[in-house]
């Protein structure tokens, strides 16, 4: 189980490698789509990692709902 | 009365004998397409990777295209059509399903009396002809099978719905499979195949419009997790690894599948000179012939050298999957 901190630099560096945004930018307040500018099927990218690395299913929908980086973390603790 | 019953003599298997490609002459471009629905350019490039697309006149039909592609397919082949026992044509955007395409195509081609029959796996129809025909062939039933995908998608579009007309396209491309003589020259390797009817719904006809729709983000997470596995178990069961593959052609279903599929390749040993088809770029999204599409294109680019390693993998609506290793001809 990872822990918060764990979770939020695991999650920068896929989106890192997702996206091509420097890790270091991928701060929890960011929103993926207005701050980090990350489409939709990048977002698909990001969950398929985020799963594999965390142990953790985001679904479609659920993934829909993710708005922060923040979200995303608490989502994955929550539920892994 | 029990009696043994002869059966066709079998061959040491199939391969490849010739391509043939045929699009229709009008392009369409992002911009064009920016002037009806509410889309840019700079959007459809990155999400799908598409620059232009070559859409149908209302006169060319599906079975215009595919003749066309058939016959230079067997043109390329070195045969006569008279030589081809059986065609198949992979399609899923047929009108009328009676009569079907297969049969009027071998007659257009001046092939006399084949077997014909129409194949639907949506986009990989191609793949799952390739290995019919393979498999017909193998088994003696046939000696030389025409096997082409043809679709013209832009019946089925929704031209205001900005998440489907800007991705499909028009074309056909074909593909002559014939007898190998020996196991040194079997050019089509054992298909890895296989369905998910449990999310069927993802892509299909809106009973309402008559327009095809498809849910893009749970398609894309199927595509991009589920068909390296297919395209990789294709490969071991031709005995190769992937360090063996010169070229990878998957269906050019979106840009961004076919590389997050040439990643999971190459993390599993696919050689860093892998040839990657990109032919959606100016061709568009083709269903069942963007496969035999990108490997006529990719032959006249200099990009394909005969006697080339081959991984063909097609994945689309049902939904289905298909993948083998093929020999270059």
């Amino acid at each position: 189980m990872a822990d918060i901190a764990e979770i939020q630099t695991g999650l920068a560096e896929i989106v890192e490698e997702v996206a091509g945004i420097d890790a270091a930018e991928v701060t929890p307040e960011k929103s993926f789509v207005d701050d980090l500018d990350i489409d939709s099927l990048s977002m698909v990218e990001i969950a398929v990692q985020a799963e594999d690395r965390f142990g953790v299913k985001i679904p479609d929908d659920q993934l829909a709902q993710l708005k922060n980086v923040s979200d995303a973390v608490d989502y994955i603790a929550k539920n892994q | 009365m029990s009696v043994v019953l002869r059966l066709a003599e079998s061959v040491p298997g199939a391969r490849l004998l010739g391509l043939g490609s045929f699009q229709p002459d009008r392009v369409v471009t992002n911009d064009e397409l920016a002037a009806r629905v509410d889309t840019n350019d700079e959007w459809i490039r990155s999400r799908v990777g598409i620059e232009s697309r070559r859409i149908a006149d209302k006169d060319t039909m599906l079975v215009d295209m595919a003749s066309d592609a058939g016959a230079l397919a067997v043109k390329d082949s070195g045969l006569e059509p008279s030589d081809i026992g059986a065609v198949i044509v992979a399609t899923c955007t047929m009108i009328d399903n009676i009569p079907n395409a297969a049969a009027q195509v071998a007659h257009r081609i001046g092939i006399p009396t084949p077997a014909a029959f129409d194949l639907n796996t949506a986009c990989s129809g191609f793949a799952y002809g390739l290995a019919v025909a393979a498999d017909l062939v193998r088994g003696g039933t046939v000696r030389h099978v025409l096997v082409i995908g043809a679709e013209k998608l832009s019946d089925w579009m929704d031209w205001d719905d900005r998440a489907t007309c800007i991705i499909f396209a028009d074309g056909a491309g074909a593909a002559v499979v014939g007898p190998a003589p020996d196991a040194e020259s079997v050019g089509v390797g054992p298909v890895a195949w296989g369905s998910a009817g449990d999310q069927s719904q993802t892509i299909r006809i809106n009973p309402d419009t008559r327009a095809l729709h498809q849910e893009g983000q749970a398609v894309f997470r199927w595509a991009t997790t589920r068909v390296a596995p297919v395209a990789l178990r294709a490969v071991e069961l031709a005995g190769l690894t992937p360090a063996d593959i010169d070229v990878l052609v998957p269906h050019q279903a979106n840009l961004r599948i076919v590389e997050a599929v040439a990643k999971r390749l190459h993390a599993k040993g696919a050689r860093d000179d892998l040839r990657v088809a990109d032919d959606i770029i100016h061709s568009g999204n083709t269903s069942s012939a963007s496969i035999p599409l990108a490997l006529d294109h990719m032959r006249a680019q200099g990009r394909l050298r005969s006697g080339d390693t081959m991984l063909l993998v097609g994945f689309g609506a049902g939904l289905s999957y298909a993948a083998q290793v093929v020999v270059c001809p």
